[in-house]
């Protein structure tokens, strides 16, 4: 089996050992390659001063390539992986970068409202125009009528503002706009070390604090050439099931009101909660925020926090078989999930959608399996794969999921042993990049120490990139009243993509 | 096709308990929802006793508000969150509150669906200046008497974020804050205190008249 782009990504001079630089006239050549191996995941797009570095996952692992830049423009990605345009107008709003034949130009993070434009440019132009009022996408059609939402919303969400045509009831294009979250983040990062820049990663998406403080931490590790003690390792794999089995049943109760079935969701809240407060109890946090740090583990678990986190993982495993038994039979339920907001299995696939949103749908992807990062190499645990990709496979799929990491918390509780939990970082310049599976999806993560062992740039890619292009999609000619279900059924982050 | 086959008969015919067998069947055996409908509501509440409310903070609250507004809005309290770009921490834990173990609906405090109805602007996030056009419509949206609760330490003054471009640094920065709810996030306990003073700085006190002002205002303002 040829493949072009792998290949040819190859052919670049070895920056580090994944991340090969080309030339302009292969870049070019890329665009045609890749379209020639479709098999190639497209895992994302960033900037730095002077060079654009995007992301693929292939049969051979990680592969990063990078384009030097002399001017402000590239060659754009996005008519041979799609994916690729919410990146590029990310890296035009950020870096002051034009991706050349982008199939999207417009501003996205960007609205008009910084001090600057630019911002993390080398030369940011201050900005004098009054912010622009946004454009959507046309929509064509005999009665076809625009439903604006946000970014206030009615519910207790993060800031983002949809924009509906519909045509009756019907859903002709949903389009997403989202940057009201955008805090600096990348920018704020840059110029200080990867123990005082992992709070920001804890805050990049809070529901998946742990994941994101995992991805960076393992990047920086990557860059520095440091394995984290065992002990610090199995805790991290300890929080990351919690922190998954936490939101899944967040999400569980929360689309089953959202159905109109309330039962679900005050029983998982009660469970939810008692998981919380051992959280709290064994890692002095509810969220486990700023747990996970470059090196290891900021806390070591408290001496009862084993017993107590297996207490609160009783009683869910005690109740899950009636709870799932009963949300699965519930014909009411069954009537408005299944169906709903169906991502056809070919565009979950090229997309490469990680998660339950990609799993639901068919794509066998799970970053704990495929790159069998430590704990998970000694680990066994099943990857549940459905192919209907409506909002039934996305509960159910979830489901499945918190029962393997049940008892995946069980055991690797069951496996600590005494020792260090963090070690000291050198001071030394590198570069890595790491994967790490959230509840989301994998999270993506990428840094480039200079000599002092300060960050000269980073990039955190959320598995909600590649699921909001994702959510539009499925809910094209769905009905605007499933909007709330199939919404929460990607539970796409917000703050995750604004970044 | 004229005759279809006739489908195979058991031998003899059916036992008399065979149609109580199917319609039990029909249902989803054992009948799982309503065994455990009945038990949760024998067992009682599973839900957590109010948090004391500290006096120090009701009385700094009273002072913001004069005896009529604090009439004028009761005992009871609507809510309408409002994110200026949390990383959603904080909509985790403000999404507790409505659950079983704080359910805020028994202590006068609900969520509301817009500012329109709302007592209480709850805001979260570092007031991200994408957002800061949005929160002042929504504030003034809200009739009056209102109070705005800043939740969080990026509400408070923009927290890890304060130094960047993207950010006011808090929510102070955009609207007049009463009261604040610190913490990476506040744990929903924390919040149900202060929103408990909140309810308590609109104890009617003597200077308020026997025959209780209506509720709302009439007519709508329009500001936004």
């Amino acid at each position: 089996m040829s493949r072009p782009a792998t290949k040819l990504i190859r052919q670049g001079a070895a920056r580090v050992g994944f991340r090969h630089e080309l030339h302009p006239s292969q870049w070019l050549q890329l665009r045609a390659a890749l379209g020639d191996e479709p098999e190639l995941d497209f895992l994302g797009l960033w900037a730095e001063q002077g060079a654009v570095h995007a992301a693929f996952h292939g049969a051979d692992g990680l592969l990063l390539t990078t384009l030097p830049l002399a001017e402000a423009s590239y060659p754009a990605l996005s008519p041979v992986r799609p994916a690729a345009a919410w990146f590029e107008r990310a890296v035009a709003d950020l870096w002051g970068l034009r991706a050349e034949g982008g199939t999207d130009g417009r501003s996205w993070l960007d609205h008009g409202r910084w001090p600057a434009m630019a911002p993390l440019s080398a030369r940011p132009q201050p900005n004098m125009a009054e912010p622009p009022q946004p454009g959507f996408l046309p929509a064509l059609g005999e009665g076809v009528h625009q439903v604006p939402v946000g970014p206030v919303h009615g519910g207790v969400t993060e800031p983002g503002h949809f924009r509906f045509h519909v045509q009756g009831e019907r859903v002709v294009r949903l389009e997403a706009r989202l940057g009201y979250a955008h805090k600096g983040t990348l920018g704020l990062m840059r110029g200080k070390s990867p123990r005082a820049a992992a709070r920001f990663a804890a805050r990049i998406s809070g529901d998946s604090t742990v994941a994101h403080s995992w991805a960076f931490a393992a990047a920086a590790e990557a860059a520095l050439d440091l394995t984290p003690p065992p002990r610090a390792i199995l805790l991290r794999g300890v929080m990351a099931e919690l922190e998954r089995i936490a939101n899944h049943l967040n999400d569980w109760g929360a689309l089953c009101n959202d159905a109109g079935f309330a039962w679900p969701q005050a029983r998982c809240g009660v469970l939810r909660e008692a998981l919380l407060r051992a959280q709290e109890a064994a890692f002095g946090h509810r969220l486990m925020m700023d747990r996970v740090v470059p090196g290891g583990v900021s806390i070591d678990i408290a001496r009862s926090g084993p017993d107590t986190l297996r207490a609160a993982l009783a009683g869910i495993q005690a109740e899950f078989p009636a709870l799932r038994r009963i949300s699965e039979e519930q014909a009411g339920l069954q009537d408005r999930l299944a169906g709903t907001g169906v991502l056809h299995p070919a565009l979950a696939g090229r997309f490469a959608a990680g998660g339950f949103v990609g799993r639901a749908s068919g794509r066998d992807f799970d970053a704990r399996r495929n790159r069998a990062y430590a704990p998970y190499d000694a680990v066994a645990f099943t990857v549940p794969v459905l192919r209907s990709g409506d909002v039934e496979a996305r509960l159910a799929l979830r489901m499945a999921e918190l029962e393997q990491s049940l008892s995946m918390a069980e055991t690797l509780l069951a496996r600590l042993e005494p020792g260090e939990t963090l070690l000291a970082l050198p001071v030394q310049g590198g570069e890595g990049v790491a994967l790490v599976e959230g509840f989301r999806g994998e999270v993506l993560c990428w840094m480039a120490l200079d000599e002092n062992g300060l960050i000269r740039a980073c990039f955190a890619r959320d598995p909600s990139w590649l699921h909001w292009p994702l959510l539009e999609a499925a809910m094209q000619n769905g009905i605007l009243a499933d909007f709330p279900l199939c919404n929460r059924s990607f539970n796409a982050s917000y703050s995750g993509v604004d970044l | 096709m004229s005759d279809t086959p006739e489908p195979a008969t058991d031998t003899g015919p059916p036992p008399p308990w065979t149609p109580l067998r199917q319609a039990l069947a029909g249902l989803s055996w054992p009948p799982m929802l309503l065994p455990r409908l009945v038990r949760d509501l024998l067992r009682g509440p599973q839900t957590d006793p109010a948090p004391p409310v500290p006096e120090i903070t009701v009385s700094a609250l009273i002072e913001r508000l004069d005896a009529a507004a604090r009439a004028r809005l009761g005992r009871s309290l609507a809510i309408r969150h409002v994110g200026s770009g949390s990383c959603n921490g904080c909509e985790l834990e403000i999404n507790g509150l409505s659950g079983v173990v704080y359910d805020l609906e028994r202590l006068g405090l609900r969520f509301v669906a817009s500012p329109r109805h709302a007592d209480v602007l709850l805001v979260t996030g570092p007031a991200c200046r994408n957002m800061t056009e949005a929160m002042q419509r929504a504030w003034h949206c809200a009739p009056e008497p209102r109070w705005v609760v800043a939740v969080g330490d990026c509400a408070l003054d923009g927290g890890v974020f304060r130094d960047s471009y993207a950010v006011e640094g808090g929510v102070g920065q955009v609207l007049p804050v009463d009261l604040v709810i610190p913490g990476c996030p506040p744990s929903p306990g924390l919040m149900l205190e202060g929103l408990l003073a909140l309810v308590e700085a609109q104890r009617d006190e003597d200077e308020v008249p026997a025959g209780m002002p209506p509720r709302a205002e009439p007519g709508f303002r329009n500001q936004g």
